[in-house]
C-alpha cells in the first residue's frame, strides 16, 4: 500500500510528465488558453492514460514478453519487436472510443477540444507513459497506479498553465513574444517551480 | 527643494514628444516620480480615490526590510569576525581589509559597530550590482517599451540582494537579477504583470545554475577557508539536537546570529517588518496567517507520524519558524501583492499551499535542505487557479441564493 501511494505521489508531482519530461508539449501548449478546456482536455488525457497503461501492460505480459505466450504453448516466442506497434494501437482504439462517448454524451467539451482530441493518439505523454510502465517493468498494479498518477499528472499541470495564461491576459506582452514564445517562457518557468521536488525520495 | 523641482521642470519639456530627448522620457520619468509625487490623475472613470499608489506601496515594503537589512549588516558581519576570532585570522585581505585597517575599526566580534561595518562592506558591493544590472534592463526595457521605471524594482532589487548569500561572486548577482527582472518581469510587461516573484525567479535560477555558490556549508561567513552549516542544514542530518549541540540556542536562531543569507536568519528582523506591512495594509494579513497555519498543522502532522531514519520529521513548528528562510519569504515574498491569490479566500489557501511545501520540501527532499524560495514560487504557479476556483464557487453560491429568492 505505502509503495503504491509513492508510486503515485511521484507519478503526479516528482515525474509530472509535463513539467519534469516535457512530454506532450503540443497538446499542453495548444489547448491552454482557457480553464474549462484545459480541465476537459486533462481529464481526457487522464482517463486515456488510466485506461492504456494498465491494457498495454497486459498485452506486454501476456503477448509480448520473452515466454509470455507460453499460455498458448509457445514458451520461446519474444515478440518485443512489436511492442511500440502494439501500444499504439491500444491507444488509437481507446481514443476513438472516447471521442465518440464525448460527441455523444458531451458534445460542448467534444467541439472544444476541436482536432485536439485524436491528436492525444499521437500525444507523446500518452505513449511516453506506456514505454515508461514497459521500462521500469511495472506490474499490473502497479501500472494502474502510475496510469492514474501520470494522467493527473499531467491533467494537473496543464490546468495550471490554464490557470496562469488567463491571468496573463492583462499582461502586456512584446509583440514578437506573443502567443507561443511567452507559452514556452511561462512552462519553463513553472518547471523550475516544480523543481521543489526533484530529489525526493520515496 | 524647489530648485530641485524648478531644475526638473525645466528639462521636462526636452523629455515629453517632440522634445529632444523624448526617447528617454523612461528616465527622466523614473528620476522625478522618485523623488516627488507624480501628478497624473485619471481623467476618465472609473476613479479610485486612495492614498495607497504604487509609490508608497513600494517605499512601505523597503521602509519594512529596514530592520532587517541593519540585522543583515549586524549579522554577517558578525558571523566573519566571530569565524576570524577562531581562526585567528587578524584582518582580511583585499579592499575590505584596506578599508577597515585604514579606518581603523578592527574585526572584534564582540563590538557591534565593528560587525556591522564588516557586513556593510559585504551587502553594500551585492546591492550596487543589483541595482545596477537589473537598473539598467528596467531602463532598457522601459525605454524600448515605453512604460515607466516603477519603484517595483526598488522593493525587489533590496530582496533580492538580502537573499544573497555573503560571499556569492557579483558576477553571479549580476546574471541572477537580470534573469528575475527580464525573464520573471519584462517580458510579461513589468511590474504588476507577472506571475512569479521576480526576486525569488532571479534566485531560484542561480541556485540550479551554480548551486555551489549559493548553497553547502561554505558560503554562509564571509571568511576563506570557514565551513558553517546553516541550520537547516544540520537539522537534515540530525535533527533539532544537532543544531543545538552546534551551540545555537532557539533564541540564537529568533534574533538572527546563526549562518545564512544576508537577511533571512533574524526571524525577529523579519516580524518588526511583517508587523509594519500588515498594519498598513500593504501585506495582507490573511496570506501570513495561511503560510503560518500551513506550516503549523504540517509539522505538527510530521511530529506525530514520526521516522526513524529522518530526524527532520521530529523538528517542531516554533524550529521551522526561526531557522532558515522561513519567515522572511513568510513576510516579503509571500505577501506580494501580484504573484499571490488575489481573493480573500484563495490567499488563505495560497498561504496554506506554502506552508505546507515548505515543510515537505524541507523534510522528505534530502535535494534541498531549505525549501522557501521553491514553495513560494510552486505556490505562485498555482495562484491563479486557486483565485479561479474561488471565484467561481462565489458565483455559484449566488445563482443558487438568486434562485431561492426567485421561488
Amino acid at each position: 500500500m505505502e509503495a503504491a501511494l509513492s508510486l503515485f505521489v511521484r507519478a503526479i508531482f516528482i515525474e509530472n510528465l509535463a513539467l519534469a519530461f516535457f512530454l506532450g508539449m503540443c497538446t499542453f501548449l495548444a489547448i491552454s488558453k482557457k480553464i474549462e478546456t484545459a480541465v476537459g482536455l486533462g481529464i481526457a488525457v487522464a482517463v486515456v492514460q488510466t485506461i492504456t497503461v494498465p491494457v498495454n501492460n497486459l498485452i506486454l505480459n501476456f503477448f509480448l514478453k520473452e515466454g509470455a505466450l507460453s499460455w498458448a504453448g509457445l514458451s520461446d516466442v519474444d515478440l518485443t519487436f512489436i511492442g511500440l506497434i502494439s501500444y499504439i494501437g491500444v491507444i488509437a482504439a481507446i481514443v476513438q472510443v472516447l471521442e465518440m462517448f464525448l460527441d455523444k454524451y458531451v458534445p460542448a467539451l467534444y467541439n472544444a477540444l476541436g482536432v485536439f482530441l485524436p491528436l492525444i493518439t499521437v500525444n507523446c505523454a500518452i505513449l511516453g507513459g506506456s514505454l515508461f510502465m514497459v521500462e521500469r517493468d511495472y506490474n499490473f498494479s502497479e501500472s494502474v497506479v502510475y496510469g492514474v498518477g501520470s494522467g493527473l499528472g499531467w491533467a494537473l499541470a496543464i490546468t495550471a498553465l490554464a490557470g496562469v495564461r488567463e491571468k496573463l491576459k492583462y499582461s502586456d506582452i512584446p509583440a514578437g513574444l506573443q502567443g507561443l514564445g511567452i507559452t514556452f517562457i511561462t512552462v519553463g518557468l513553472m518547471s523550475l517551480g516544480f523543481m521543489a521536488f526533484s530529489g525526493i525520495q520515496l | 527643494m524647489s530648485g530641485m523641482r524648478a531644475f526638473l521642470d525645466r528639462l521636462h519639456p526636452h523629455f515629453v514628444k517632440g522634445g529632444r530627448f523624448e526617447k528617454y522620457y523612461a528616465i527622466y520619468e523614473m528620476v522625478d516620480t522618485f523623488l516627488y509625487t507624480p501628478p497624473d490623475v485619471t481623467t476618465r472613470a472609473p476613479h479610485v480615490r486612495d492614498a495607497l499608489d504604487v509609490k508608497r506601496l513600494m517605499t512601505y515594503v523597503v521602509l519594512a526590510t529596514i530592520p532587517v537589512i541593519l540585522m543583515s549588516w549586524y549579522n554577517t558581519g558578525y558571523q566573519a569576525n566571530l569565524a576570524m576570532a577562531e581562526m585567528g585570522v587578524a584582518e582580511t585581505s583585499g579592499w575590505r581589509g584596506a578599508v577597515i585597517g585604514m579606518l581603523g575599526i578592527g574585526y572584534s566580534p564582540d563590538s557591534v559597530f565593528a560587525a556591522m561595518f564588516h557586513g556593510f562592506l559585504y551587502f553594500l558591493p551585492i546591492y550596487i550590482v543589483t541595482l545596477a544590472a537589473g537598473g539598467i534592463c528596467e531602463v532598457i526595457f522601459a525605454t524600448v517599451r515605453g512604460h515607466e521605471v516603477n519603484e517595483g524594482f526598488l522593493v525587489t532589487s533590496m530582496l533580492y540582494t538580502l537573499i544573497m548569500p555573503p560571499t556569492i561572486p557579483l558576477w553571479q548577482v549580476a546574471l541572477g537579477i537580470i534573469f528575475g527582472v527580464v525573464i520573471g518581469k519584462e517580458v510579461f510587461g513589468g511590474t504588476g504583470k507577472n506571475f512569479l516573484n521576480p526576486a525569488l525567479t532571479g534566485r531560484a535560477f542561480l541556485f540550479f545554475a551554480y548551486p555551489a555558490q549559493i548553497s553547502g556549508d561554505s558560503v554562509w561567513t564571509a571568511v576563506d577557508g570557514f565551513s558553517g552549516a546553516t541550520a537547516l542544514s544540520l537539522s537534515a542530518s540530525g535533527g533539532v539536537e544537532a543544531i543545538t549541540a552546534s551551540g545555537v540556542s532557539w533564541m540564537d536562531a529568533f534574533l538572527g546570529t546563526i549562518q545564512g543569507s544576508l537577511g533571512e536568519t533574524s526571524a525577529l528582523a523579519c516580524l518588526i517588518g511583517g508587523a509594519f506591512l500588515m498594519y498598513t495594509g500593504v501585506a495582507n494579513w490573511r496570506i501570513v496567517a495561511g503560510v503560518m497555519l500551513g506550516m503549523v498543522v504540517t509539522s505538527t502532522l510530521l511530529n506525530l507520524v514520526g521516522s526513524d531514519t529522518n530526524p527532520m520529521f521530529a523538528m517542531p513548528w516554533y524550529w521551522h519558524l526561526v531557522v532558515g528562510g522561513f519567515a522572511f519569504g513568510m513576510v516579503f515574498m509571500a505577501t506580494d501583492p501580484v504573484s499571490a491569490a488575489m481573493t480573500n479566500l484563495g490567499r488563505w489557501y495560497f498561504g496554506a499551499l506554502i506552508g505546507f511545501m515548505v515543510v515537505l520540501i524541507r523534510v522528505v527532499n534530502p535535494a534541498f535542505p531549505e525549501g522557501m524560495m521553491l514553495a513560494i514560487l510552486f505556490a505562485n504557479l498555482f495562484a491563479p487557479l486557486i483565485d479561479y476556483f474561488v471565484v467561481k464557487s462565489n458565483i455559484k453560491r449566488r445563482e443558487k441564493r438568486i434562485q431561492a429568492s426567485l421561488q
